[in-house]
């Protein structure tokens, strides 16, 4: 029973690094992006969020929906000013903007809130701690079931825009060739300005969860990053359905692994990504597919 | 005669040491077909790059209806009403057929809906792909890569169609099918340039051919005319014929 537990345990923490690893894989599907401040950008969102429900004291989950306009904007203003201009200068330059954007990102949030640990946990209400126990072994938190939930949500959504509407098959169609698609009319520019606020949109929401379920601080970005890209590369680049199974993948391996020994659970994680890393070697798919 | 839909004046681009176009002047009327014709490296995909703004020309202006658009990007030319094919088709191969013309008929055409949906299956049907609407790209040939190619940028309703090589590699019944097409087309009143190597299929279709070696343009006028003249046998033709 306690292995049941343990990779049911493993799933709901895996659609957490879903949920996570949801922009990074946008970026990189469509414009071919590692953004390494990624995790820094879910914190930062986490923060925004931590702001509003000390400023008014309002639920977390409420903040966040106020905060995530914000993140959006924040979104498209980082792809015209930053990213645009990185990726004119070959595939190394966007690795080296993104890498710098996560030190000034860590930087900002150290000098406005401190190196002291935070928390949302308190202000998202009983979600926090509700579960059922199911049998002696078996339990299901709340907590887990929402956030499975709104992965399952927020892919399955993502797989509906990418499949059914029109900005939909714009974003596929740049991320197949940009240069094609521009002669189809499509302004590549808009299109992955709307990817970035996607992402950032999709980080924030990921900061949302990390701050619910534990704590953070202005430095938890990289650790976040480490889940999310390993996450993404488990699924297949680029591919997001991918990124979902990725997830969850490597959640269950994170909580399986703790059953062996609770030193060993992180360590189960990379072990995965190193031998999905060595099967794939040379045969990544660099394609944003569709359902 | 009517004012030109698309008109290229002393366009030139340069390439490094290389003036790949060395001042091109060139008309497209609505409902005519202009061939081109020339060497390799005489700058056909050149120009056809810098009348659909894939390249910005080093100096000379374009303009489409009177409207200079030297400066617009591809995306906007295209919305404009000016698309092309590339001579090596780039399908989106993750996506299905239909699904590459539709949204072709939707960004470039600023069709929605029902309007898009209707033009994309007319399309298809006109190019031969109706049948093959639900397949992805990825799967087609080259004839039927060569057909979408040409479906896509038919769904954005172009004023001015530039193709580049199309007819390369197709059987003379194939050929006849395309020449039969783009007659169709400029019956309609779009504006066809033609670049093409196989000067027999260009002479069954085209008003008026135009030469060009490098960078210029060496000969223009009727077809026939202009296949006569001893420059273009000479930078052509290897002086054969």
């Amino acid at each position: 029973m306690t292995i049941v537990n343990a990779v049911l345990q493993g799933i709901f923490l895996g659609a957490f690094y879903a949920v996570l690893a949801c922009g990074l894989s946008i970026m990189f599907g469509v414009m071919r992006i590692i953004n390494l401040a990624h995790g820094d950008l879910a914190v930062l969102g986490a923060y925004a969020t931590f702001v509003i429900v000390e400023q008014t004291g309002a639920s977390a989950l409420i903040a966040f929906v106020v905060s995530l306009p914000l993140m959006i904007v924040l979104g498209y203003v980082l792809q015209l000013t930053v990213l645009e201009r990185s990726l004119k200068a070959g595939i190394l330059t966007p690795l080296l903007a993104t890498f710098g954007l996560s030190i000034v990102v860590q930087n900002l949030l150290q000098l406005a809130f401190s190196p002291d640990v935070r928390s949302l946990g308190g202000s998202a209400g009983t979600i926090t701690t509700a579960s059922w126990q199911v049998t002696s072994g078996l339990s299901v938190s709340a907590l887990g079931l929402l956030v499975l939930l709104v992965a399952v949500l927020l892919f399955g959504g993502l797989q509906l825009f990418l499949s059914r509407t029109r900005v939909g098959w714009m974003m596929r169609a740049t991320a197949e060739d940009a240069d094609a698609a521009e002669l189809v009319g499509i302004d590549s520019r808009a299109v992955y300005a709307r990817a970035t606020a996607l992402a950032v949109a999709t980080a924030a929401l990921g900061g949302l969860f990390l701050g619910i379920r534990s704590v953070f601080d202005p430095v938890s970005g990289p650790t976040q990053l480490i889940f999310a890209f390993e996450a993404v590369v488990i699924g297949g680049m680029g591919s997001l359905r991918g990124t979902l199974l990725g997830g969850i993948a490597l959640g269950v391996a994170q909580t399986v692994g703790a059953q062996i020994h609770p030193q060993f659970a992180v360590m189960a994680g990379h072990l995965l990504f190193l031998a999905v890393l060595i099967v794939r070697f040379g045969g990544a798919r660099l394609r944003l597919r569709p359902v | 005669m009517e004012a030109a839909v698309l008109a290229a004046v002393d366009v030139r681009k340069r390439f490094g040491a290389l003036a790949v176009l060395d001042g091109v002047n060139l008309s497209l009327h609505g409902g005519e077909v202009v061939g081109v014709v020339g060497p390799n490296g005489a700058g056909k995909t050149t120009l056809l790059n810098v009348l659909s703004g894939s390249l910005t020309p080093d100096s000379g202006s374009i303009t489409l209806r009177d409207r200079d658009i030297t400066r617009k990007s591809a995306a906007e030319r295209c919305k404009l009403g000016v698309a092309r094919t590339h001579q090596v088709p780039r399908p989106f191969v993750g996506m299905t057929v239909f699904e590459n013309v539709l949204v072709a008929a939707t960004a470039g055409g600023g069709k929605r809906g029902a309007d898009a949906y209707e033009l994309c299956v007319r399309v298809l049907e006109q190019c031969g792909l109706a049948h093959l609407a639900n397949r992805r790209a990825e799967g087609l040939g080259l004839l039927q890569r060569k057909r979408l190619e040409l479906a896509r940028a038919l769904a954005v309703e172009p004023a001015v169609l530039l193709l580049d090589e199309i007819g390369g590699g197709l059987t003379d019944a194939e050929s006849a099918a395309l020449v039969e097409m783009v007659a169709g087309l400029r019956d309609r009143g779009i504006a066809v340039l033609w670049i093409e190597h196989i000067v027999h299929v260009l002479m069954q279709v085209v008003g008026r051919l135009v030469c060009m070696d490098a960078g210029r343009v060496i000969a223009e006028g009727p077809p026939s005319t202009v296949v006569a003249q001893a420059a273009v046998i000479d930078a052509y033709l290897g002086g054969k014929a």
